[in-house]
């Protein structure tokens, strides 16, 4: 996934998007997290200039959802279902397996990817779960995993 | 040369073991053989075991073949697959499958069947009749018969619809609305994706009905980020509706304006609770209201709103065509009508199957999923997701009935399933039902945010050895303080999967059971 540097231009595109309507924040953060992968100071200094809110009001909902991540990602974003479903079917072992191949820790980037938690990606009856760039896979065997691992590799 | 009609599910469950990929297969290998087809992608039938599960049309049967993978494609071909050709994947007609025949589908029977992002296809199929039939009716009797049909919240707290709807029909307010819970954050669930997926028209059409009902103009769809193809056809599902005039002003010349606006949320588990739903919905931190007001009363932007699950809003459409009386005739007790059970986890035919309230685990277990995906005997089966209770195995012959599992210290919840066999650490899971409640919680109210990571440690010192019996005290008093004292649902039922495995999996505590990491 390619990202844009945060700038001003695109953000305030992204903001009138949405009718520069404070209650659609959430939904403006999902937009910035589309276009710049990541929300730094200067986007929540600029929503907080154009959506007439204070800098600590827009800080607090970006660190208060799982997704607005406060630092750049990785080229690729794996997500690995933690939940029950999974569980019984091994994704604890499904998630140490994919530490230790990317090589790196669960909540941690490295230059070619981020590895995060997810809790539920609703794909219950095909557990384990993972999503890879937006894209859910099921029935993910360690041997699967490292096989949708390599075709990224291909693929950039 | 005539055309034939294949269908491939779009629905992240197939698509997750390649069900694009087979889609790609057939165009290709139907443009090499010269064969004229129309693909059309449905959602899923409920039968995940089976995907991707390819049909073609044969005489207007639809003939299915299961488990369809890319590289059998040629081979299907080959086998005369275009005219139902017998093959290894072969299933013989949909409508004869086993698992999908003995279900009461009410709900959900629109989904597999439809081409879900075809205004024509949806109308072919009784679409927007019971929209069309409410106005008729006149808000007072579709009430009357939301009442009558027992309709209970399918989202877990199972409070009646239509004295909901009724509620907030009755609130005084220049401006109230719909707000559709596509929250669908529980593990072990994934009924209300299956619906969007497939008949996003369908739940379209319940919110319109609500609407109208109560008086709102404008409806909120609150869907989780997580499911980024369901946010994909949703969208084109509304912008569809909108384009041929079933959302907008004066829909269908009947002078009622209704309008929807899909938000995603945003990765939290919490606002899967109502009232963090409606804060999340305004653009806030999705923290938990104090209740009272009522959302019915003072709801979203304090307005007067209906907050409902996807499947209850969906419920809506038959019982509008069925007639209430219908409806209350499935089920039993005060569990009126149909779940969506959804068979997940250590399954072997794991899927979702609608039935009538009064089914027992064991049917639905063993029944539809044959046993566990590994073989081993079940240990332990979580029911209503992350906050539901662990039911040991002598307790498979429960019905499925609100009450009947609140008796058991049980939820029906959104009707997931999680199946665990005898290898599982029960007290790693009782664990993690803290954990989880550290990780999500909104942090509004102490027992939920302390109480939390609290019984992660003492949960942590019972399983080294750590004085237990002492421990296993205060983890029973800290239960009780979250349960008692917390706001919502999310501290004040992470004990219940906790006491489960106290009562039934004690010994999973002892130091001497290994750890599977």
């Amino acid at each position: 996934m390619t990202y844009e540097a945060f700038n001003k231009q695109a953000a305030t595109e992204i903001i009138a998007g949405f009718g520069s309507r404070a209650e659609m924040l959430v939904q403006i953060l999902h937009g910035f997290i589309a276009k710049f992968g990541w929300i730094s100071e200067d986007a929540i200094r600029q929503l907080a200039d154009e959506l007439n809110l204070s800098r600590a009001e827009v800080h607090g909902v970006v660190s208060y959802y799982h997704d607005f991540r406060t630092s750049p990602p990785g080229r690729h974003i794996v997500k690995i279902c933690q939940a029950e479903a999974c569980q019984a079917m091994g994704g604890r072992k499904l998630s140490a397996h994919a530490a230790s191949a990317l090589g790196v820790d669960m909540h941690s980037s490295n230059e070619d990817v981020t590895l995060e938690p997810v809790y539920c990606l609703g794909n219950c009856a095909c557990s384990p779960a993972v999503m890879i760039d937006g894209k859910t896979f099921g029935r993910v065997t360690t041997d699967r995993f490292d096989d949708i691992v390599a075709s990224l590799g291909e693929s950039g | 040369m005539a055309t034939t009609k294949i269908y491939v599910p779009r629905e992240t469950a197939a698509i997750s073991i390649g069900a694009d990929d087979v889609a790609i297969a057939i165009a290709r290998q139907a443009k090499v053989e010269g064969a004229s087809i129309e693909l059309i992608r449905n959602g899923s039938w409920g039968a995940t075991w089976l995907e991707p599960l390819v049909e073609v049309v044969v005489d207007d049967k639809r003939i299915a073949y299961g488990n369809v993978e890319a590289s059998d494609v040629a081979d299907l071909f080959a086998a005369g697959f275009l005219a139902g050709g017998e093959h290894a994947k072969w299933l013989g007609p949909t409508i004869e499958i086993p698992y999908l025949v003995d279900q009461d589908r009410w709900t959900f029977w629109r989904c597999g069947l439809i081409d879900p992002l075809s205004i024509d296809d949806f109308r072919a199929h009784h679409g927007f009749k019971a929209l069309e039939k409410a106005f008729d009716m006149g808000a007072d009797a579709v009430i009357d018969a939301v009442k009558i049909s027992g309709l209970r919240g399918r989202g877990g707290a199972g409070f009646p619809a239509g004295i909901k709807w009724q509620t907030v029909a009755d609130a005084a307010g220049d401006q109230k609305y719909i707000a559709c819970n596509a929250d669908e954050g529980d593990s072990g669930t994934f009924s209300d994706r299956i619906l969007m997926e497939g008949d996003p028209l369908g739940l379209i059409e319940g919110m319109m009905i609500a609407g109208y009902t109560v008086g709102a103009s404008r409806g909120y769809i609150y869907l989780r980020s997580e499911y980024p193809l369901t946010h994909s056809i949703l969208t084109r599902a509304i912008t569809m509706a909108r384009e041929s005039g079933w959302l907008g002003k004066n829909i269908q010349g009947s002078g009622f304006d209704f309008d929807v606006e899909l938000h995603l949320g945003a990765g939290s588990y919490v606002c899967g609770e109502e009232t963090a739903m409606l804060e999340s919905l305004e653009g806030k931190q999705g923290i938990v209201r104090y209740k009272p007001p009522l959302p019915a009363i003072e709801g979203l932007f304090g307005k007067p709103t209906v907050v409902n699950n996807v499947v209850t809003l969906a419920s809506v459409g038959n019982i509008m065509n069925l007639g209430g009386e219908k409806y209350a005739s499935f089920g039993v007790n005060r569990s009126k009508g149909t779940l969506a059970f959804q068979l997940a986890g250590n399954i072997k035919r794991g899927g979702m199957v609608e039935k009538a309230f009064g089914i027992t685990l064991r049917e639905l277990i063993e029944d539809w999923g044959g046993g566990t995906a590994s073989g081993r005997p079940v240990k332990a089966v979580q029911v209503g997701g992350p906050l539901g209770a662990y039911i040991p195995a002598e307790q498979l012959d429960t019905p499925l009935d609100y009450e009947a599992f609140i008796e058991i210290g049980a939820m029906v919840g959104h009707g997931g399933i999680v199946v665990f066999d005898d290898t599982a650490d029960m007290a790693q899971q009782a664990r993690f039902a803290m954990e989880f409640c550290a990780i999500e919680s909104c942090g509004k109210c102490t027992p939920c945010r302390i109480g939390s990571t609290r019984g992660v440690e003492v949960i942590d010192r019972m399983v080294a050895g750590d004085q237990r019996e002492d421990n296993y005290d205060l983890l029973v008093e800290l239960c009780d303080t979250m349960e008692g004292a917390s706001l919502c649902a999310m501290g004040g039922m992470t004990p219940f999967p906790v006491r489960s495995v106290l009562k039934y999996f004690a010994e999973d505590f002892s130091p001497a059971v290994g750890v599977d990491e």
